[in-house]
């Protein structure tokens, strides 16, 4: 054994130093970077252009000291593309939404010249700029004994000093994992920026000497410093800049943005294959199942189940062959953690998955991913390549005799195949149509062999787990659920992206604090989480705390952590019909009460949103989607009628509203509405008529319009050309 | 049909990755594989190409083109020159992508499934594509279009005509 472990560091010590050299070799430290992301997103919002108008810039300047670096996704979608500058010495500086003129200007003004535009910034704009800003922990958790909040403290303590804005500027943060047991409830924690300091404060002479020691005297108080070995501190000095603005806690997500996805060698620097390393120096599988299992690690996929008991499942399975997959089919629309995961941080995933095969025994495994994510593919495949490279992937890895190989999957979009059955047998080149289970994959799944399948941030946890301690992951999240969850935000919101906080957050703080609530001043109405097997969460429950249990209870589930925002325009019963008309659409077609079930739900609610329903009918639709949850196959059918259950069970006035007053509340339902034409709004600029594609709209220049209701077709073209809000929706 | 026609219609390209394929412990479980390379190779999957697969891949041409059919991805029809995918999934959704796709089918006179009269655009109509932030999104081949708005369609549809004929001269 002794040896097997000697082997193993000194051939990840070679490593290391290999990917030492390299970056030394890239430029000195007082170097200015410029930090641009690159994932399909972020691509889609325009970042290759701001890259290679970046890059003409630096060649022009002649300067040797500026690099130019790529990056995965932060996850702020709406604020892409956007464009880091760190400057020695200065507070970093995001910008967002970076054009081809900004980027002139950020490069003329903040890179050659030091002035940095800001108006222009990332959730901007700022004032002024500062010397330091002093991020303090407002979770709850760590909170401490004394009677004035730690914020207010700081506060005052700055305003009684007379510290001006331009010194330093305040603000609160997420957890910033460095809350122990033992510490709960007796401190709080700081961070200083730029200099990325982490103190621990346990009361207000604490703040004191900071603001006398290091703001003022430029010292950093050693005795106050989160001490060695936590995560909080290794965090900080690595991810402080990104990780936690917006008030979020990553740890799944922690690279994403901030490495380059394509070098090893920077992913080495962020700690890389360090968690393999030790696992293969201790050379006891059952002890990376045990730190497993010890950290409350449940699957992100949607089910939720405990990874550390699955992998136990899989290890004890019977010998010979075994499969590892990474399920990466991502199908649940509206959710896109996983591709950004793997966009951003491939090697994360693929090293959680290298010690997940050590864990459980398997000697191949397979990344099972859809082919709409071109980019995502590229980059797990670049990814693998350099693993066999650097021999971390093959034969005898890092010289302890294990033996792994990884290749890719691909799916061909079918929704269906993101179910573990079904995505056994598309592995095995079958249509992907889910079987009966038991057995579970665990026992008997690719070629009837044991297989172990786990989601992408399920995989993407496991190495900060090892790194940092599964006490420490455990601690994060609830009594029963360790650690973060990613939740994509997206629809009516008006921050789109990707959030990722502890379990047990409430809805309120993703959605209203992260999110900045519904985009254009609309009213929140709903929540959608789940996707087509969840449900919907009215606005008044925004207390409810994120969890997998939590969110079951009201109705719903926590899914792969998609969360679509609903704002008073929408149309429940509308919503609840789209889902279903997805979930009848990726029926694999195999048992009736699917197949069958769906369909006839569907023309139930075909017929409400064209307003022939009739009370009977809702009542018709329940039992239909009761019996089609119990008398289904598999997850899909099982789960297709929750979006129309809890549609009923929160806005079931709006079902009554369609069947008995024929009245759509929402005003969205074609068949329900029809378009008037306000005379006194109307100054006859002829531009409905003129776009009416079937010409039912009367009128003379600069005299009122009239729109012919039996001949219109509702297509709304009227009412979206009108500029000035003459054609009404009723 | 013989091995030498089945390795002529599929080309020598498909025909050695279909024997590095079954060398593999289970060729069978390329089957997607080499289906999806023969996609990009000629746009659709065509009856002869069904068949030359499950020849040089000894997989019975039943399941191929059973496996053809189930999965969405796969098209059993030529497709224009280039790809539209209009994204179809829940965030596209609530922000409008029915005005976008009614739009698009406007514009190009064709519905989901279809290829417009001069050949250049097949419209498809697919379950999020991941950029669900900036919806509404379509993706035109492998470029993702973010926000697009029904103003936008004409446009963007130019842009491809123009690089089109750019290609031809
Ligand atoms: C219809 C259906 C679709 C699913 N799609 C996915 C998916 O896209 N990604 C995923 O990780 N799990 C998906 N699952 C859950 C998987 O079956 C499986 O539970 C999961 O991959 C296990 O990983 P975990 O334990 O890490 O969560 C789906 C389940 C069903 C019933
Ligand atoms: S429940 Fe639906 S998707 Fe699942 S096996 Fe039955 S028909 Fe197929
Ligand atoms: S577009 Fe509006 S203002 Fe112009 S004619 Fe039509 S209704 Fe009147
Ligand atoms: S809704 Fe459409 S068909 Fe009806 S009047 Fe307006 S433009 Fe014409
Ligand atoms: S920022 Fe990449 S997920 Fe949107
Ligand atoms: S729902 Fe359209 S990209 Fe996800």
């Amino acid at each position: 054994m002794k040896t097997v472990a000697s082997q193993v560091s000194k051939q990840f010590n070679a490593l290391s130093e290999r990917a030492q050299k390299h970056l030394k070799s890239l430029g000195h430290p007082q170097s200015v970077v410029i930090q641009v992301g690159s994932a399909t997103c972020e691509n889609a919002a325009g970042s290759r252009e701001v890259r290679s108008e970046f890059q003409k810039h630096i060649a022009a300047s002649g300067r040797d000291d500026i690099i130019l670096r790529q990056t995965g996704c932060t996850g702020r979608c709406s604020r892409e593309p956007i464009v880091s500058v760190f400057k020695p010495g200065q507070v970093p500086i995001k910008y967002e939404l970076v054009n081809r003129e900004l980027v002139h200007e950020i490069f003329t003004q903040h890179v050659l010249a030091g002035e940095p535009l800001l108006d222009k910034v990332l959730d901007g704009p700022m004032t002024h700029m500062y010397r330091y800003e002093l991020l303090y922990c407002a979770s709850e958790r760590c909170g401490w004994n004394e009677t004035k909040s730690c914020g207010d403290a700081l506060r005052e303590k700055i305003a009684a000093k007379g510290l001006g804005k331009e010194t330093l500027r305040v603000d609160q943060a997420s957890c910033f994992g460095a809350c122990g047991v033992e510490q709960i409830g007796k401190c709080s924690h700081i961070l200083v920026r730029p200099d990325k300091v982490l103190y621990r404060i346990r009361s207000e002479a604490d703040i004191d000497t900071i603001i006398d020691e290091h703001i003022l005297g430029g010292q950093i108080v050693d005795k106050l410093v989160v001490p060695g070995k936590t995560v909080g501190r290794k965090f900080m000095e690595l991810y402080g800049d990104v990780s936690f603005f917006n008030r979020q806690s990553r740890v799944a997500m922690r690279h994403n943005g901030v490495i380059d996805p394509t070098s090893m060698e920077e992913y080495f620097r962020y700690r890389g294959f360090h968690a393999l390393a030790t696992v293969l120096e201790k050379g006891d599988p059952n002890w990376v199942i045990e730190q497993i299992t010890e950290a409350k690690l449940r699957g992100r996929g949607g089910g939720g189940f405990s990874t550390g008991a699955k992998w136990t499942m899989g290890a004890n399975s019977a010998k010979g062959v075994r499969y590892l997959v990474c399920n990466a089919d991502e199908g649940d629309p509206g959710a896109f953690m996983d591709r950004s995961m793997l966009e951003s941080d491939p090697l994360n995933v693929v090293e959680g998955m290298i010690i997940g095969a050590y864990a459980i025994g398997a000697t191949q495994g397979y990344v099972y991913i859809r082919a709409e994510y071109p980019l995502a593919i590229e980059r797990i495949k670049h990814a693998i390549q350099l693993c066999r490279e650097w021999g971390l992937l093959g034969k005898d890895i890092l010289g302890s005799g294990f033996d792994f190989e990884l290749d890719i999957r691909l799916g061909a979009g079918a929704f269906v195949c993101g179910e573990e059955t079904a995505l056994i047998h598309s592995i095995e080149g079958e249509r992907g149509q889910p079987r009966f289970r038991p057995p579970y994959p665990t026992e008997s799944g690719i070629w009837g062999r044991p297989t172990v399948i786990n989601n992408v941030e399920t995989f993407a946890n496991i190495t900060a787990i090892l790194n940092y301690g599964a006490d420490w992951f455990g601690q994060i999240g609830t009594e029963v659920s360790g650690g973060t969850k990613v939740f994509a935000l997206a629809g009516k919101v008006l921050h789109t992206g990707l959030v990722e906080v502890p379990m047990g957050t409430t809805l309120h703080d993703v959605v209203m604090e992260i999110g900045g609530g519904a985009a254009g001043k609309k009213k929140l109405k709903a929540i959608q989480t789940g996707g087509s097997a969840g449900g919907f969460i009215p606005a008044k429950w925004l207390d409810t705390k994120i969890d997998f249990d939590t969110l079951n209870k009201a109705g719903s589930i926590m899914g792969s952590g998609g969360m679509i925002v609903l704002d008073e325009d929408d149309c429940m019963v509308d919503i609840a019909k789209f889902f279903l008309v997805f979930s009848q659409e990726e029926s694999c077609g195999k048992c009736t009460p699917c197949r069958e079930g769906t369909t006839r739900m569907l023309e139930i609610l075909n017929k409400i949103t064209e307003g022939r329903g009739t009370e009977e009918d809702i009542e018709r639709l329940e039992r239909l989607a009761k019996l089609a949850q119990k008398a289904s196959l598999c997850g899909l059918g099982k789960t297709a009628p929750n979006p129309v259950l809890s549609t009923l069970e929160h806005f079931r006035e709006e079902f009554i509203a369609h069947v008995i007053e024929k009245r759509c509340p929402a005003k969205k339902c074609t068949a329900l509405i029809h378009y008037v034409i306000d005379e006194e709004k109307c100054i006859g600029c002829t531009a409905c008529a003129r776009n009416c594609p079937v010409n039912c709209i009367a009128g003379q220049r600069k005299q009122l319009h009239v729109i012919d209701q039996e001949h219109c077709i509702k297509c709304g073209r009227c009412f979206e050309v009108c500029r000035f809000e003459a054609v009404i929706k009723e | 049909m013989v091995e030498a026609d089945s390795r002529a219609v599929l080309g020598e390209d498909i025909a050695e990755f279909i024997d590095e394929c079954r060398k593999d412990e289970h060729p069978r479980g390329l089957l997607i594989a080499v289906l999806h390379k023969v996609q990009a190779k000629f746009g659709f999957l065509d009856g002869p190409h069904l068949d030359a697969v499950a020849q040089l891949l000894r997989v019975p041409a039943a399941d191929v083109s059973g496996v053809a059919s189930f999965y969405h991805y796969f098209r059993l029809k030529p497709r224009g020159k280039y790809m539209i995918h209009i994204c179809m999934g829940t965030a596209c959704f609530v922000k409008g992508a029915d005005l976008v796709a009614a739009k698009l089918k406007d514009e190009l006179g064709i519905t989901f499934g279809e290829t417009s009269p001069d050949g250049m655009f097949s419209l498809e109509g697919t379950r999020c594509i991941g950029t669900c932030g900036l919806a509404p999104v379509m993706m035109i081949d492998e470029n993702v279009h973010a926000e697009v708005t029904p103003d936008k369609i004409p446009v963007i549809l130019e842009e491809y005509l123009q690089k089109a004929r750019a290609e031809k001269e």
